[in-house]
Order: structure tokens, then sequence, then C-alpha cells
């Protein structure tokens, strides 16, 4: 298990190293912007790239790139957003409104996801099953921003019970904030919901139907003994990885959504980057995001040995 | 049992006989009809009420995209001015007074101001802006130390009369064009001229034609009725006037001042509306903030996002096939090094192979180009999965043996007797992908990462992201978009879903 474990985090660690040098070179190759001849960090910029490599072959730049960030964790300097600043501190800034936000999306979207998924499959074939079983493929069929515009236009403009953007500030937990964050937590919500449910209750409903549920009936347990000791366990096989994977993804966020309610997020940065051509930005991005989609996969992947002792992880027969 | 035995122990030799004597043995035909495979599909898909009704409603919304922009009368590059983010109006229908499609936009408070004026476009345009009260309050306010009754009103207008008239210069000959087009139709576009300089100075507001007081609203006679403020000085225009007059004009007054060269009209918009384009006014959908009829605009944008989303599909399904198909017949290493390639590009996340390909592309061949080539480089991937896990299913089956011991070679093995069997997974789960090219597609417009209206002059994804600039004032011009991708999102996902358990060999016979 340890050794599967190893194998696979230094195969990530690989495809991820190539990844970016893709991107890295991609990005290289584009033409550089010009830079404002008065400004007084113009020269710093100037002296920035010409110590970056930028007139070296490719391998050698993502070699002083790297060397960079291992040495010094030096991801270099804005040179068009935010003038001559540090790429990874405006960073750093950006990430807690995108945390902070999907964190309380998912703090109760997961356990409301998973009760639903738990219910319809309890309730196989009656009404409620055939209703959450619809809502959750509706939901999940449609595109979180429109249910976001949905939201803003009934709850911010209509009711007008929240505001329409985030509030500024960077007090993430206080009242206030919490309040205008609400709208972009629903609309972030409905997905996850939708998805947990339809994973549990399918997942429950093949299980309940197993040998062994028959098998705990006729030793006497009640039906929700049953369901409690030994169908949730082993459905939970299956949702409590994608719950690992969840929580990796906060760090993500959506870029749409951001965008929507004005969160100075992560996702908001990037979409700047990629406008403004912000290419240190853009490849720090890049690599962010590429990174979170591997831990996600590989977390995933991993957490399937660990939880259950059946499945025997990269095991040849 | 032992009874039963006992009874049957002695049974004479003659009561015996053959039950087919004379009689030819033969099996019995079948009795049922036979059934062929996509037969047995089209049946149990049928069944699936869910999957039916969105098959339905997916016809009609591809219906709506084939139709919408043949049946209006704009075109998604017709974009008007001045009827930006307008509710829906067909003149027709608003007509018949149903409180549908009559142009209505719902103004709160007016006061008695306020309703003067829109009185006053009525009284000059013949067109009555106000199509109903809502809604009147009355409030007491203390003013100079009375109390006195104020009276507002919430009322809905007709958005379109209540623009009412424009500033609008013309060179002399469009001048004279416009009279004798107004004397050929009886439409009066031209109205008399109003000097700035007799309304408090006001020259952004061209709807007052009456005098006003000095607190600037409407100043009336005795018999509450407006008092005309407009000009009699030509002040040289240079071109008679020689059409329609407004009633109680004895000819004296000006139509037209001469602005440089060219003359400067007060125009009836709706009217000059019908001069321009040929008939009224008509959005069954109303306008977004490009001036652009959503009708159309929803329509072109879902055939855009439809044949794209084939067109992407079917590159890479092909792709995916064969690459799975090479990766599962062979196996081995050649599995294993094509699997890494998958593994890497799969990696990347989509935002940013878009953006390098807009980037590094989007000159040469296009942004629609590299938007292709976008949903391409990664898109194949779960298609090539699939194919895979089919080849390994098929591969080792005696058919294949067989066929490998006549000689066939292995693109024939691999085309020609995999693939068949595998070809139905595949098609189906197509069904799947489309909605999700449609989906990704939709995002990148939005956000502006594409941006395609020079190519498709608008999308779905355009149109959402124009709508959000009047959220608040024309929802309508975010909700009909919403709608339509919504409604498309469902019956696609839910078609497909439908497709794929009628087409998935394991729950044949499952239900019945």
């Amino acid at each position: 298990m340890v050794k599967y474990t190893l194998q696979r985090t230094l195969y990530m660690i690989m495809v991820f190293f190539t990844i970016t040098f893709m991107c890295f070179v991609l990005i290289r190759m584009l033409p550089l912007p010009v830079l404002p001849p008065e400004d007084v960090h113009t020269k710093i910029v100037m002296m920035r790239r010409e110590a970056l490599g930028y007139n070296e072959p490719y391998v050698v730049q993502f070699g002083i790139f790297l060397k960079n960030i291992f040495t010094k964790w030096d991801w270099g300097l804005s040179e068009i957003l935010y003038y001559g600043q540090d790429v990874w501190s405006i960073f750093v800034q950006k990430l807690p409104a995108t945390m902070v936000v999907n964190l309380y999306s998912i703090i109760w979207t997961i356990p409301v996801g998973i009760a639903l998924g738990i219910f319809a499959a309890l309730k196989k074939n009656t009404w409620v099953d055939y209703t959450i079983s619809t809502l959750t493929m509706v939901v999940i069929s449609v595109p979180s921003f429109v249910y976001a515009f949905l939201i803003q236009y009934l709850f911010c403009y209509k009711l007008q019970w929240f505001p329409f953007l985030m509030k500024g500030g960077t007090d993430w937990f206080s009242w206030p904030m919490f309040i205008s964050m609400v709208p972009a937590i629903l609309s972030l919500s409905f997905g996850t919901i939708a998805g947990f449910a339809r994973t549990t209750r399918a997942e429950l409903t093949e299980v309940l139907t197993s040998e062994f549920m028959l098998l705990a009936r006729t030793k006497g347990l009640t039906k929700t003994q049953a369901t409690v000791r030994h169908a949730l366990r082993n459905c939970f096989v299956v949702i409590v990885p994608a719950i690992f994977g969840q929580f990796i993804g906060i760090l993500g966020g959506s870029l749409i959504i951001e965008g929507i309610f004005g969160i100075p997020g992560v996702g908001g940065l990037t979409l700047k980057a990629i406008t403004g051509l912000d290419y240190n930005i853009f490849i720090l991005s890049t690599c962010f995001y590429t990174a979170i989609g591997l831990a996600a996969s590989l977390v995933v992947d991993i957490s399937y040995g660990f939880i259950d002792p059946r499945i025997r992880m990269g095991s040849k027969k | 049992m032992m009874k039963n035995d006992m009874r049957n122990e002695h049974i004479p030799a003659e009561q015996f006989a053959f039950v087919q004597e004379n009689e030819v043995l033969h099996d019995q035909e079948l009795q049922t009809k036979a059934r062929g495979f996509f037969a047995d599909a089209m049946m149990r898909f049928s069944k699936n009420k869910s999957s039916v009704i969105a098959a339905w409603i997916l016809l009609f919304l591809i219906l709506f995209a084939i139709f919408s922009p043949i049946i209006s009368r704009y075109d998604v590059r017709d974009t008007d001015k001045l009827y930006v983010n307008f509710p829906a109006y067909v003149p027709g229908i608003a007509r018949m007074n149903l409180g549908i499609l009559d142009g209505a936009k719902t103004f709160d408070s007016q006061n008695d101001v306020a309703m003067l004026k829109w009185r006053a476009i009525g009284e000059e345009t013949g067109m009555d802006p106000v199509l109903r009260v809502l809604n009147t309050h009355e409030t007491e306010v203390k003013y100079r130390g009375q109390m006195v009754t104020r009276t507002t009103y919430d009322i809905e207008v007709n958005y379109y009369y209540a623009l009412g008239m424009i500033y609008k210069t013309f060179s002399y000959d469009e001048y004279k064009a416009l009279q004798a087009w107004q004397n050929e139709t009886g439409i009066q576009v031209i109205y008399p001229y109003v000097d700035p300089a007799d309304i408090n100075g006001q020259t952004d507001t061209p709807n007052i034609w009456y005098q006003l007081d000095s607190s600037g609203a409407p100043a009336l006679d005795k018999n509450g009725n407006f008092i005309p403020a407009y000009s009699t000085d030509t002040m040289g225009v240079g071109v008679e006037y020689d059409s329609i007059r407004i009633p109680g004009d004895d000819g004296s007054y000006a139509y037209a001042t001469a602005k440089a060269g060219a003359v400067q009209c007060r125009v009836l918009y709706y009217n000059y509306y019908q001069y321009i384009n040929g008939f009224e006014p008509s959005y069954i959908m109303g306008t977004n903030v490009m001036g652009l009829d959503l009708f159309c605009g929803i329509g072109a944008g879902a055939r855009f996002s439809l044949l794209f989303a084939i067109l992407v599909s079917a590159i890479n399904l092909t792709i995916g096939a064969i690459y799975g198909a090479i990766q599962g017949y062979y196996g081995g290493a050649v599995d294993m090094v094509l699997d890494r390639i998958c593994d890497v590009l799969s990696g990347v996340p989509f935002v940013v192979v878009t953006t390098l390909f807009q980037l590094h592309l989007a000159q040469k061949v296009g942004a629609i180009g590299a938007f292709l080539f976008a949903f391409v480089l990664t898109g194949w991937i779960s298609m090539a999965a699939l194919t895979r896990k089919q080849f390994y299913r098929f591969k080792g089956q005696e058919f294949v043996m067989a066929a490998r011991t006549l000689g066939a070679s292995d693109s024939r093995l691999m085309f020609k007797h995999i693939f068949p069997n595998a070809i139905g997974t595949i098609i189906t789960s197509c069904a799947l992908v489309i909605p999700g090219v449609i989906s990704s597609e939709t995002s990148m417009t939005y956000l502006g990462i594409v941006n395609l209206r020079a190519f498709a002059g608008t999308t779905i994804g355009t149109l959402l992201s124009d709508g959000r600039a009047a959220v608040t004032s024309a929802p309508h011009a975010i909700l009909w978009p919403s709608i339509f991708l919504g409604l498309l999102m469902i019956s696609f996902n839910l078609f497909g879903n439908g497709l794929r358990d009628a087409f998935n060999p394991t729950t044949r016979g499952v239900d019945d």
C-alpha cells in the first residue's frame, strides 16, 4: 500500500512537471508585453527578465524558473496587472476569499447531498425517489451560472435579502461577510448537493440489493441496523474519496461564480491575467489548477485503498 | 405419493399409444415476432417517459434554432442603437390589449408632473405610452406649512411609445426623401421643431414640446391643456417643408433647423424606424444591451452551439476511436505509452488549453479554429478510454481468433470485427458528449476568453454575458438565454441517458 502510494505520488509529480513544462514553453513563446517606459518598475522588470534568461533556450529558462521556485519560492513579478509586484504574494492574498466561500458551501452541501441520496435509495421507486432523482438530474445538467443569475435576480434584486456583490475587506468569518457570501455559496452548492445525492443513491441502491444485506436481515438485524451498519459503510467506500476530492477542489473555486458575485478570489485573478495577458500570474494559476486537479484525483485514488481493505491497490492479480 | 404410485403400477399394455405415430418430428415454429437490436432499443427507449419527453423538447429546441432566425425579421447582425434592452413587443398583439407582448415596462411612484409628461407624449404622437395604472398611492406631505395630499402612481408604460422623439440630423436629400415617404404613406415622422432655448435650455429632452414653468413642470392653460412651444422661425433651412403637418398648425411651425449644411429635426423614432426598416418594431423576446433581437439571437447562437458541438463530437469520436482501438488492441507497452500521453493531456485545465490556443493560433486560423483545436486536444480522451475498454472486452473472443486464423490483418480485425461490436456503446455516449461540449463552449464565450462575435454573430454565452450588464433593468435579456440553455442541457442529458440505457445490452430484458 505504501509502495503503491509512493509510486502514484511520484508519477503524479512527473505528470505535473511535464504539463508545467509544456505550458511554460507555450506561454514564453508569446510576444512579451510592452513596458511603460517612464515607470520606476520598468528597470526592475527588465533586469528580472534578463536574470530569468528570456534570451536563452526554453529549457534553460525552465531550469531558471524551477531553480527560483525551489530555492527562493519566487514565481516572478506581475508585468501588467499589479505592475512590479511579486506574483506569489498577490496570489496568496486572493486565496482566502475563494477558500472561505467554497468551504461554507461544501460544509453544508455534502451532508445534505448524502442525506438526500440515502433517502432516495431507501424509498426506491416511490415518488420521493423520482422527485429527488429528477431534481438531481436537472441541477446537474444546468450550468451553475444559470442559477447564479436566478439567485442574483431573485434574492439580491427582487427580495433584496443579500447584497449584489461580496463585501470588501478581509474579515472572512464575520456575519456581514457571511451574508454577502450567501448568494455565491448557494450557487456553488446546488451542483455539489446533486452530485453527492446521485452518487450516494446509485451506490446505496446497489449495496441494498446485495446478498450480505439479505444475510444481515436473516440473522435478525432490523432494517435500520442492517442499513446503517452494513449498507452505509459499504457505500461510503465510494463517497469518502469523493469528499476528499471535493475538499481539495475548494482551493480551485469557480471562475464564473467568482466573476458574477465579485469574489476577490483566484478565479477572478486568473481571468484577469488571461484577458490582461499577465503571463507570470497565468503561469502560476496554470500550475495551481493543474496541481489541484492532479492532487484531487490522486487522493481519491489512494483513499480507496485505505478505506476498503478489500481493494488492493496496485497488486498484480 | 405411495398411493399414486400403486395406481399407476399396473397399466395394461394396450392402453399405451405412440404420441406422434405417423407424424414427422420437427421443432415448433417460433410464434413470437423477431425483434432486432435497434427495434428493441427503441422499444425500451419509448418506455422511458422522461427521455421521450426530453426528446420532444429537444426536437422543439432544435427546430427553434433552425427556424427562429428565418422567421425573425432581423438578422443576428441587425442591432438597433436606441431599442436597447427593450421588453418584448409585437404590434399586432399589443393592439389587442391582452397584457402580453405590449412592450410593457413598470415605472413606480410617478408623481403628477411625471404623469403629465407621459400624457404629453401621447398627446403629441397619438400613441399613448401609458398602458395601465397598477397602483395609486396617496401620501400626506407637509408643504409650506400645510398638509397636502400627493398622489403617485405605479404605471406600466409601452416602452416603445415612451421613447417618443429624438433629435436627428439629415442631409438635404435625406430630408426631402423622408418628406416624400411621409406624403406617400401618411405616417408622420418629422414633428415641429422645438428650440431648446424655449424649453429652459434643455437640449437632451426632445419629448418636450410644451412650455414649461420655472420649476421645469409643464405649464398648462386654463383648460388644463399644454401650451405648445414649437418654433416658428425657420432660421434659413433651405429646404421647404412640404408634407404632413400636425393638427392645429396654421403653416407657421418650423419642422427643421439648419445645422452646418444639414438640417436637424425632431423625429418620432417609432415611425422613423418604419421608414428605415419598412415595418414596425417587433421583438418577440425583446432586445438585449446590443439592441439585438433576442428571438433571432438565441436561435443563431443555438445553431452555432449545436453545429459546433456536433462537429467537435464527430472529430473526437474519430480520434478517440482510433486511439482507443490501437491502445486496446495492442495492449502492453503501446497501451502504457499511449495511456501516459492521455494522463498528461487530461491533466491540463481546459481554461488554460483554450487560452493558450487562442493566444497562439487565433491569428493564424481564427478564433473559431483555435477554439475547435482546444476542444479536440483533450476532448477525445474519454472516448479513447471507452473504446479501449470495449476492445479489451472483445479482442480475446473466439470470432476474433477465427478471423485471425483466416489471415485477417490487424487493421481489418480492429475495424471490421471488433469495432462494430463496440459501436453501440460509443455512439450512445456521444449523446452525452454533446451537452458537455455545449456547456464548456458557453462558459468560455461567457467569460470572454473566446470571442466569436465576428464569426458567429452571437452565441448563447455571449448573450448571457451581454444580459448580465442589465440584470436588474432588463432581466428578460438574461432570462431567455438562460431558459434556453437550461432546457437544452436538461433535455440533452435526459435524452442521452435514456439512449444509453436503451442501448445498454446488460439491462436488456431486466424491466420486462
